[in-house]
């Protein structure tokens, strides 16, 4: 095939954050009239390479270059203005405005600063038509459900050269995970919507975390890891496997060996049972048994509803469907509270946002769950809490060891420790663990590992979930594999099963 | 993240880097600017058995202010905010004068618990109203406390029928214009309202609970804090503290006014809070720097008065303390004018995580 | 090209269906028109309550419909500054300072200064737009809520008012007295300068908000400002007009106010910041910002000036009545906006 000329040419991209080099020297490149995936494991860099490109980071080191001209893209207006757009997984519109005013506001047609609303209402229902779309440009965008939003949002996009004469319209087409929240029948309408772009000419960058959906729609993709270019390939060249071991940085055969395992066989009774629990949007029902002391991993793809299983167990996201029993008896799991109560803790993977009270202590931060379980009538006395917070920033090493310590200003590991600590005196009976490890250094990695290993021997169920899959594999006595947001298989551990096994799962969707 | 270095830091810091230093040093500064006008400004004298000075006047005229300040400050700590406590001061002494001037005996001390009962109940009653709103609704507590706000001067009128209930009890005149122990009997009421803040906010889990609320929602909603019933709580409290303090000023004047009592106390209130060291966004809350914001705001009225500057322009120094006081409390300004070094020595919020990324995920966690 | 001819069939059927789907009742509740209704119709209730009770006393003339507006002119000019703050998804409390010190520098400049009316009227409004404009700048730049600022702009004003003096100024300039004398037949009954003024400024606000860009954009920043954003329309712009634009409103309602009561006074147009945004929710905007209509604010106007007739009609209700119906008014209104976002965010 002769290669037209790029359209876009990202060369030796550098961008750094306080601590972090989130890019190092990548190198992208898209071509007119085709469909290009974005893929990387998480923190890999593909969010930060599209920010530098919509502008919404400034580069700290290489050259853009579009239609073969270098160009600076200090803003999302600039890169609009450039030609290249961007749909966001949420919906940036606003929902309060007609859908003929969400494509045309900020560019609509006027005469002596009049607009002109019935040049818009044509306009637009011709562009909404043109892209095969059947849409009331009249009604309110709140009136169409999501996935409808967002193929507004791309008729948006693509429309902005063709009213205000500035640019020559859009040439790249950026799409930001809007695939999350569809179901199959909006995803095919997605799609038939990007073909028909890329017919068009227009170069779309997609990024989802659906590897099928991948397969299904795109023509080339670009793999990062670690914030470098591990390579770019035809789909049809890379199988699943393949790719998936590009993504991690392993060949699968290569992984093998680093296995040992010694767990403890002899866990317990059922401890916690979920039937047919699921939420649309979330994960679909699944089935799964954790036993008394076990440790149950959770293996797949960032975005393979690992957090949304997790969330569902906990009650921190409302089910739609099916049941929960924790130690025989059924529990209504409307809201964590009803969770804690029958004995289950929860560290969220987002420690700032959904974990810890940044402004509070250390010592506030570790006592906050079991004083909220007391109620504010009954205070922990003040020796016997201090004494817990002593004990446990002893045994989990926080540093520094002072309680008054603003939580805020603890590094990424200690903070896990906080969070850790804060359930660890409550003493629950099943512990969730959403990417405890992530963002913190090696050693406080390792403590942290040991830790699991430590309360399962003592009868704590551990339900675990990281990116790495040789941590879950170290660790857990039973993997649960995820994939598309469904639980596909649930492995018991021992010799047969290895990280390659697992990925086999992960790529074919199927327990083999 | 750096962790806090190791060096021994110096006491002067230490000192300057306590939450009420800033407040503490704008009301001893404006105590001394008095001194050149006043030089017996620190003077206390004893006269018929009372204690009489400037200190005095400004804690006794001080303290209904501190008293709905104190309130507030828990209402803000939440998150919220509460503008309806100036309605709410009205009703209180609407409802006890008229309550009290019915009597044949006005000074009965029966009759005067049972009045000043009535009204404590029915300030309780609105704050239940704006908890109900804001908690259970859901309605921003600006506009959810606004209803009250609003309506709350005509009840008070109605209760007094648009008069000014005047009264003659000597029980209740104790409580605003009274002497005990040589002191305005206020100041006592005062030091009792803010201990039992305190002893309820830090002898029990209450503060604790409070701030993690107001600090971060989702995760106290992750821990399992009942958020829901700490909110209207906190603004039942609110509305009791406005409601003494209707009390106060009603007794003080011996008089109802459905009108103008309490007129824009909600105002001064929030900017005692806000001097106080506690930010609008909720979170850590200081009752002490609460009740130092409300002594530097009766200050200024007060130095007004004595520097003989005309004391109009009261108004425009609270605003220009309102103005300076939130510039340096926006980490934007900070980060303008003072560069780096301003984000560095953050004292109120630390640094709140940003809430408005652009993309919902960022991969980068640092 | 099959396969997507395939299923754009069958997704014309869903996505067309959508909209239709729902059922009337709630296609009805989700009608963002539907709270300017209900006030309308709240108004029309009490309209004609209001001619059947006092049928003898002369309530059905006219002249009492334009006296509304007579009455109610300066309030209108401020509420629909109030409108846009709020549709912005802000809020102004600085509305009664700025309205009372309008009244105090405008006495001051005409009768104590000496200054001609024709310069002293644009210099005012541009004090007050001036007023608007720092606050709008600190808002934006600064990131300090509008609350706090709108309340540093509201003990500004007031305490300026104070500067100017503490005694009322009345006004005897023969062209002010003239002015607000004069009345301008509409052949059914007769309005004032000011009444004509405020529905210009009512026409023009609709204009600007349903058929201009900066319109617009208002809207979008109330809907969702993060998505105003990355449309890339000019947020710190937009949001600053819009704060200036309440300044001006603000001052010309205090010029209005002038002409109303012929006065300056350290103490008018205290709390009308609260009838303002009351008259606006009453309207059916939404305080969260984003919806609403400037007609609904006419209408939320006018049922507070209706309020205000009928309780002098009746004669042996007292004024207070109105700050209570006006406070129960708006806590319905808010509780309706309330349940119709609720059913929304579901």
């Amino acid at each position: 095939m002769a290669e037209p000329r790029p359209v876009l040419e990202m060369t030796g991209i550098v961008k750094e954050f306080p601590g972090v080099r989130a890019l190092s020297g990548v190198d992208f490149r898209l071509f007119p009239g085709e469909i290009h995936a974005l893929m990387g494991e998480n923190g890999a860099g593909k969010s930060t390479l599209i920010k530098v490109l919509t502008g919404v980071h400034p580069l700290d080191g290489g050259t853009v270059t579009l239609d073969g001209k270098a160009v600076r893209i200090g803003s999302p207006l600039e890169a609009q203005h450039a030609g290249v757009s961007t749909v966001y997984q949420e919906v940036n519109l606003c929902p309060n405005l007609s859908v003929a005013e969400n494509i045309f506001i900020g560019r609509e047609p006027t005469r002596a600063g009049r607009i002109q609303w019935k040049q818009v209402r044509t306009q637009a229902a011709e562009m909404v038509d043109r892209l095969g779309l059947d849409i009331d440009v009249t009604a309110p965008l709140s009136a169409y459900p999501l996935a409808v939003q967002q193929l507004i949002a791309i008729v948006r996009s693509v429309g902005h050269g063709d009213s205000d004469g500035e640019g020559s319209g859009t040439k790249v087409l950026v799409l930001d995970e809007p695939t999350s929240s569809l179901d199959r029948d909006e995803v095919l309408e997605l799609f038939r919507l990007m073909r028909q772009l890329r017919d068009e000419g227009v170069a779309i960058l997609f990024v989802s975390h659906f590897l099928d959906q991948i397969y299904e729609i795109c023509d080339r993709m670009t793999v990062l890891r670690n914030g470098t270019l591990v390579g770019e390939h035809m789909v049809a060249d890379l199988d699943q496997v393949q790719l998936i071991e590009l993504m991690i940085g392993k060949a699968l055969d290569q992984l093998e060996g680093l296995h040992e395992h010694q767990l403890r066989s002899d866990v317990g009774e059922t401890l916690v049972k979920a039937e047919g629990l699921g939420r649309t949007g979330g994960i679909a029902p699944f089935d799964l048994e954790i036993k008394k002391g076990e440790v149950l991993g959770l293996a797949g793809l960032l975005g393979s509803g690992r957090t949304e299983l997790a969330r569902l167990l906990f009650g921190a996201d409302q089910p739609d469907s099916g049941k929960v029993t924790i130690a025989g008896k059924q529990v209504s799991m409307s809201a964590p509270n009803d969770a804690i109560g029958a004995g289950v803790a929860f560290c969220s993977e987002n420690r700032k946002t959904e974990g810890l009270v940044l402004d509070l202590t250390v010592r506030e931060n570790i006592i906050l769950a079991l004083q909220a379980s007391r109620g504010w009538t009954r205070p922990i006395p003040a020796s016997q809490r201090d004494e817990l917070v002593a004990k446990y920033i002893k045994a989990l090493d926080i540093r520094p060891a002072n309680p008054e310590a603003r939580v805020g200003q603890l590094s990424g590991g200690n903070q896990q420790k906080v969070l850790l600590a804060r359930w660890l005196i409550t003493q629950p009976k099943l512990l969730i663990l959403d990417e405890p490890t992530r963002g913190i250094d090696v050693g406080a990695k390792a403590e942290i590992q040991k830790l699991v290993v430590s309360l399962s021997e003592d009868g704590m169920s551990v339900l675990y979930i990281a990116a790495e899959l040789e941590e879950v594999l170290r660790l857990s006595h039973t993997i649960g594999v995820l994939r598309d947001r469904k639980l596909v298989a649930q492995l018991t551990n021992g010799p047969e099963i290895t990280t390659s096994k697992i990925l086999e799962t992960i790529a074919s969707g199927e327990h083999q | 993240m750096s962790t806090p270095s190791a060096t021994t830091p110096s006491r002067w810091r230490a000192l300057t880097q306590h939450h009420l230093f800033w407040p503490v040093a704008v009301l001893i500064a404006l105590l001394l600017v008095n001194v050149p006008f006043t030089p017996d400004f620190f003077a206390i004298r004893m006269t018929d058995g009372h204690l009489y000075g400037s200190l005095v006047s400004i804690v006794l005229f001080g303290s209904p202010l501190i008293l709905v300040a104190v309130g507030m400050t828990l209402v803000i700590a939440t998150g919220g905010i509460d503008l309806s406590v100036g309605a709410v001061v009205a009703i209180t002494g609407a409802l006890t004068c008229s309550y009290i001037s019915d009597q044949a005996d006005q000074s009965a001390l029966a009759g005067v618990f049972l009045a000043v009962g009535i009204g404590l109940v029915a300030a309780v009653v609105c704050g239940l109203w704006n908890g109900f709103l804001v908690a259970r609704m859901g309605i921003q507590p600006i506009i959810a406390t606004l209803i009250i706000m609003v309506a709350g001067r005509g009840v008070a009128q109605l209760i007094t029928d648009g008069q000014i209930i005047t009264i003659n009890s000597e029980p209740y005149k104790l409580i605003g214009g009274g002497y005990w122990l040589t002191l305005p009997f206020s100041i006592f009421i005062v030091a009792a309202v803010v201990a039992v803040t305190v002893a309820l906010t830090r002898r029990t889990a209450l503060g604790l609970l409070v701030e993690s609320v107001g600090g971060n929602a989702e995760a106290s909603r992750l821990v399992g804090i009942r958020s829901m019933r700490i909110k209207i709580m906190v603004y039942m409290f609110c509305a009791l503290c406005a409601g003494i303090a209707g009390l106060m000023i009603s007794s003080n004047t011996s008089a109802a006014d459905g009108n103008n009592a309490g007129l824009w106390i909600e105002l001064d209130a929030i900017l005692a809070v806000v001097i106080g060291g506690t930010s609008l966004l909720g979170g850590r809350f200081s009752i002490g720097g609460t009740v130092i914001g409300a002594l530097v705001i009766q200050t200024l009225t007060t130095t007004i008065y004595t520097i003989g500057v005309p004391t109009q322009t009261n108004l425009v120094f609270k605003a220009v303390v309102v103005i300076v006081v939130c510039l340096l409390q926006s980490p934007k300004f900070r980060a303008k004018v003072f560069g780096a070094k301003g984000r560095a020595r953050t004292t109120a919020p630390a640094e709140p995580a940003t809430p408005a990324d652009a993309a919902p995920k960022m991969e980068v966690s640092r | 090209m099959s396969a997507t001819t395939k299923t754009r069939t069958a997704a014309e059927g869903r996505t067309a269906s959508k909209p239709a789907q729902a059922s009337a009742a709630t296609r009805l509740l989700g009608d963002r028109r539907l709270p300017v209704l209900v006030t309308v119709g709240l108004f029309l209730a009490m309209y004609i309550a209001g001619i059947s009770r006092y049928q003898n006393y002369g309530f059905g003339e006219p002249q009492v419909f334009l006296n509304l507006f007579i009455d109610n002119g300066y309030l209108l000019v401020a509420a629909v500054g109030a409108t846009l703050v709020i549709m912005s998804g802000g809020i102004d409390l600085s509305v009664g300072s700025v309205i009372g010190f309008t009244t105090m520098f405008t006495a001051w400049l005409v009768e104590e200064q000496g200054l001609p009316l024709l310069l002293v009227i644009p210099l005012a409004l541009g004090v007050g737009a001036f007023g608007g404009f720092l606050m709008g700048y600190v808002i934006h730049n600064f990131e300090i809520q509008p609350f706090i600022v709108t309340l540093a702009g509201l003990f500004l004003f007031r305490g300026l008012c104070l500067v100017i003096s503490k005694e009322s100024i009345s006004i005897s300039n023969s062209t002010v007295s003239s002015m607000a004398q004069t009345r301008v037949s509409l052949g059914l009954g007769e309005l004032s300068i000011g009444a004509l003024v405020a529905l210009v400024v009512v026409a023009a606000a609709f204009y600007i908000l349903h058929y201009t860009r900066f319109g617009r954009r208002v809207y979008a920043i109330g809907g969702n400002e993060q998505s105003a954003l990355l449309m890339g329309l000019p947020l710190g712009g937009t949001k600053i007009a819009v704060y200036t634009v309440s300044g001006f409103c603000s001052a010309l309602a205090g010029l209005l106010f002038i002409l109303f009561i012929q006065s300056g006074d350290p103490l008018h147009g205290i709390g009308m910041e609260l009838d303002a945004i009351a008259a606006v929710v009453i309207g059916g905007t939404l305080l969260t910002g984003g919806s609403g209509y400037v007609l609904g604010t006419l209408f939320g106007v006018l049922v507070l000036g209706l309020i205000k007739t009928i309780i002098s009609f009746e004669g042996t209700l007292s004024s207070w009545w109105t700050k209570i119906a006006t406070g129960v008014l708006l806590g319905a209104f808010i509780l309706i906006q309330r349940a119709m976002t609720a059913r929304k965010q579901t």
